[in-house]
């Protein structure tokens, strides 16, 4: 594969004495969608919060192993972590939209980093938003409540904030788990917008939303990568039986 | 970014800095009431401070006397006779607003058990002396009714909200089977709450007690005020008592600074501190192994 | 037809009587000190000083006094205490140090309020060297409801949604700046009304200012935070039993009674409002 952003390197995880992830190794492509599957508590989620090392706030967490992100090992001991996330957008499985207006969500991640230019974070708010494909819908309305949005809006509002302080990657946990069909489908073409200009990794536990956008599938169990390849060939002849069983549907 | 990072790490140092306070303050306390404790046991012996019921610091003929072993007996006369009536009284409050009450009725009632919680003592000890004293005067005909008895109900009605509402969340957290299964054996609703329910909460309703208790010891404006406060062995309830606490208000504001009697008086507060140090303690063990059998 | 119980019918009997006892007891006391204490409040005895050896006039500088240390007690123990609940809800870690600093506070919120008295005497008025004043009794009891605060504040910070702290982090936050940012302004309102409680009490509270800098009559304001001060608790606990006319000086112990339990409750009404406010806003 060509064009590799991350290159996760022999990682392991554990929480206290669980060992959640186990010698995990794979490359992750730029500008494609990498989606990531699963039954629960196969450590999916887990991986995504590796690579923005949000797993770093849990009590007893360690990992081992490297994550290089364009080049540089976010595990090493020189590594600002705030840089990282700053790379490596996260939109949650729960949208969580601030109790603020929809305009500062979106401008909260540049006032952090110290853009204190008014036109600027004016311009990048709009763009985030018109990038999120939400824009037509709350541009009149900016100063309002973020909770006014309903549960599709505030989850693209919180894409939009992620896309706000221009990551590179842009990390998704389930993020259409608690959205309806509409809302999801929205989000679902807002992804394949997005890998145009960033790389997409997505965790979800919907086999067909998987095949619809991924480009690359990666299947996780008990800790462990079993089987990393091209959507459509993952879909169609995977090599592993058990990721065949999964994918037909015969457990998880 | 290093600049952020040695920011962040400072921050981090000084919040630290600022957890560590409240167990400075309790160190603080402690060492200081030892050392000045310390400075007093050079002149008195321990065990005549502890057991000897002689007071007279400021004797001029004779060699000034430290004992406080009638103190301490006030001290805990007058706790456990507040314990004996507002026990009964707050687990019977506690019950019924688990068990009968309904939420209107809990509406009304918990905002008065908080309004009597948020009574000054000073106020109380007020009350003690215009109201309660009058009352136990005029029914065991004492000469002004300021004795043990009146300082038991005023630190009774002083230690209820503490023991309502720790008893009630006892009770409230005994698992709803516990009580089905005792009316589906076809108990009365009065049997339940007797042998099923109290027992399943008693160790939240010990630590409630306990601390009651902790707070009646270490209570000092209500004691003061209506007690009495005539320095004897007490010899019932009726007579007038002079509490650890009570002492060290009267006369520390008399006594110089850095002589024996104000030291002792510093060992006095080291007496409090301990008798209710362990209180708190074994309060606190036991509602931590009741959390856990709950869980 | 079913008879009910005797056991039940006495024991359920004696539960009824448990909050009875409790409910008039509470009528009581409101009732005798609003009734005598009524009569003598007016704005001539909220503002004027004591006059005739406090046989007659007013409490104004017992009001004051209560008013300045409570303002001091404030300033010591609001920020210590959220910043200690900070710490131990945002930064700590769930180790031997964090229990030890748990315990503490549980502890020092049973530490009788004289033993805090004895530890201003030493720490403010000699060690430091403040003498008996405003400063050294307010943060006297600024220590005795460190406690409280911690406990309200830690409260107010679970309150605040481990999404909000995610959120910001994920955005490229450092620690400091989610919790300053997105933490923070949404704890602090019920920090304060938290914090409103146990500075309630404080203000009630007689033994720790009794030797910190309580003075039984002061024919003047207090100058500054160094004079000694009179207040309302101990001025109740003067009149009522060190006085030398305590029975022609009732009616003021009466009327100081009542000021000093209308202080209390309006500032735990207060709380109890902005906490219902607060708690609309949040469902909204």
């Amino acid at each position: 594969m060509n064009n590799v952003k991350i290159k996760v390197e022999d990682f392991n995880f554990h929480y206290g004495k669980t060992h959640v992830l186990k010698k995990v190794s794979m490359d992750i492509v730029a500008n494609k969608v990498t989606g990531i599957i699963g039954p629960s508590g196969c450590g999916k989620s887990t991986f995504l919060r590796s690579i923005n090392r949000m797993n770093d706030t849990i009590l007893g967490a360690k990992a081992e192993g490297r994550i290089i992100l364009d080049g540089r090992n976010i595990y090493d001991d020189d590594i600002d972590v705030v840089e990282v996330r700053r790379k490596a957008g996260m939109v949650f499985q729960k949208s969580n939209p601030f109790p603020k207006s929809i305009f500062d969500n979106i401008a909260y991640g540049l006032r952090i980093n110290g853009v204190k230019d008014k036109y600027y974070i004016h311009e990048r708010v709009e763009k985030s938003l018109r990038d999120a494909a939400i824009w037509d819908e709350v541009k009149g309305r900016l100063n309002k409540n973020a909770f006014e949005l309903s549960g599709g809006q505030q989850q693209r509002l919180c894409i939009a904030r992620a896309l706000a302080v221009e990551p590179e990657i842009v990390l998704m946990d389930e993020p259409a788990s608690a959205l309806d069909p509409t809302a999801t489908l929205k989000v679902e073409e807002l992804i394949q917008e997005l890998k145009k200009k960033y790389t997409i990794i997505i965790v979800t536990h919907n086999m067909q939303q998987a095949a619809r956008i991924s480009d690359f599938t990666a299947f996780f169990m008990m800790g462990e990568l079993v089987e990393y390849d091209v959507t459509s060939i993952m879909f169609t002849k995977p090599v592993k039986k058990i990721t065949e069983d999964y994918i037909t549907g015969r457990f998880g | 970014m290093g600049h952020s990072r040695f920011k962040e790490k400072m921050i981090h140092g000084l919040f630290f800095l600022n957890g560590l306070v409240a167990v400075i303050v309790l160190v603080g306390i402690f060492a200081l009431l030892v050392t000045k404790s310390i400075s007093a046991f050079r002149e008195i012996s321990l065990s005549q401070f502890l057991f000897s019921a002689n007071w007279n610091p400021t004797a001029t003929f004779v060699a000034p006397s430290y004992g406080i072993w009638s103190m301490i007996v006030s001290t805990f006369m007058v706790s456990l006779g507040a314990l004996c009536i507002a026990l009964p009284l707050g687990i019977g409050t506690a019950a019924y607003l688990s068990d009968v009450a309904s939420a209107r009725v809990r509406e009304i009632v918990k905002p008065i058990v908080e309004i009597l919680a948020g009574i000054p003592s000073v106020v109380i000890g007020f009350l003690g002396i215009v109201l309660v004293g009058p009352v136990i005067a005029k029914v065991f005909h004492t000469t002004n009714g300021l004795n043990a008895l009146n300082g038991s109900i005023l630190l009774a009605v002083m230690a209820l909200p503490t023991i309502i509402s720790l008893s009630e969340d006892a009770l409230k957290s005994v698992p709803k089977s516990f009580e089905e299964a005792s009316l589906a054996l076809g108990a009365t609703k009065w049997q339940t709450l007797v042998r099923v329910k109290i027992p399943a909460a008693l160790s939240g309703i010990i630590a409630a007690s306990m601390l009651g208790m902790g707070r009646a010891i270490g209570e000092t404006m209500t004691v003061l005020m209506a007690t009495g406060c005539a320095l004897e062995m007490p010899k019932s309830f009726l007579d007038s008592v002079l509490t650890m606490t009570s002492t060290i208000a009267i006369e520390l504001g008399e006594v110089p600074y850095n002589t024996t009697h104000y030291y002792a008086l510093f060992a006095i507060g080291l007496v409090l501190f301990i008798i209710t140090f362990v209180i708190n303690m074994i309060s606190d063990i036991i509602l931590h192994r009741y959390e856990k059998v709950i869980k | 037809m079913k008879k009910p119980h005797i056991s039940d019918m006495l024991g359920f009997g004696f539960l009824r009587f448990s909050v009875g006892t409790v409910i008039v007891a509470l009528i009581i006391i409101l009732f005798d000190i609003i009734s005598k204490g009524r009569g003598v409040i007016c704005w001539k005895f909220l503002i004027t000083m004591p006059k005739n050896g406090m046989t007659e006039g007013g409490i104004l500088p017992a009001i004051i006094g209560t008013f300045l240390v409570t303002v001091i007690t404030a300033l010591l123990s609001i920020p210590l205490g959220m910043g200690c609940a900070i710490y131990l809800n945002e930064y700590a870690r769930e180790n031997m140090l964090n229990r030890l600093i748990r315990m503490s506070i549980r502890n020092l919120s049973g530490v009788p309020s004289i033993v805090y008295g004895l530890f201003g005497v030493i720490l403010f008025v000699q060690v430091m060297n403040l003498g008996t004043c405003i400063l050294s009794a307010g943060m006297t009891l600024g220590l005795m409801t460190l406690p409280w605060t911690i406990t309200a504040s830690e409260e107010a910070l679970k309150n605040v949604p481990k999404s909000y702290r995610e959120g910001a982090l994920a955005l490229g936050a450092t620690k400091w700046q989610s919790i300053r940012t997105n933490v923070l302004p949404y704890a602090i309102p019920g920090m304060l009304t938290g914090t409103i409680l146990g500075l309630s009490r404080a203000a009630g509270e007689t033994a720790p200012i009794l030797f910190t800098g309580a003075a039984f009559f002061i024919p003047f304001l207090p100058k500054s935070l160094f004079s000694q001060f009179m207040a309302l608790p101990y001025h109740l606990y003067i009149m009522s039993t060190q006085h030398h006319a305590i029975s022609k000086v009732r009616p003021i112990a009466y009327g100081t009674a009542l000021v000093l339990i209308a202080l209390v409750f309006a500032m735990n009404l207060g709380a109890v409002i902005a906490r219902y406010r607060l708690r609309k806003i949040k469902m909204e």
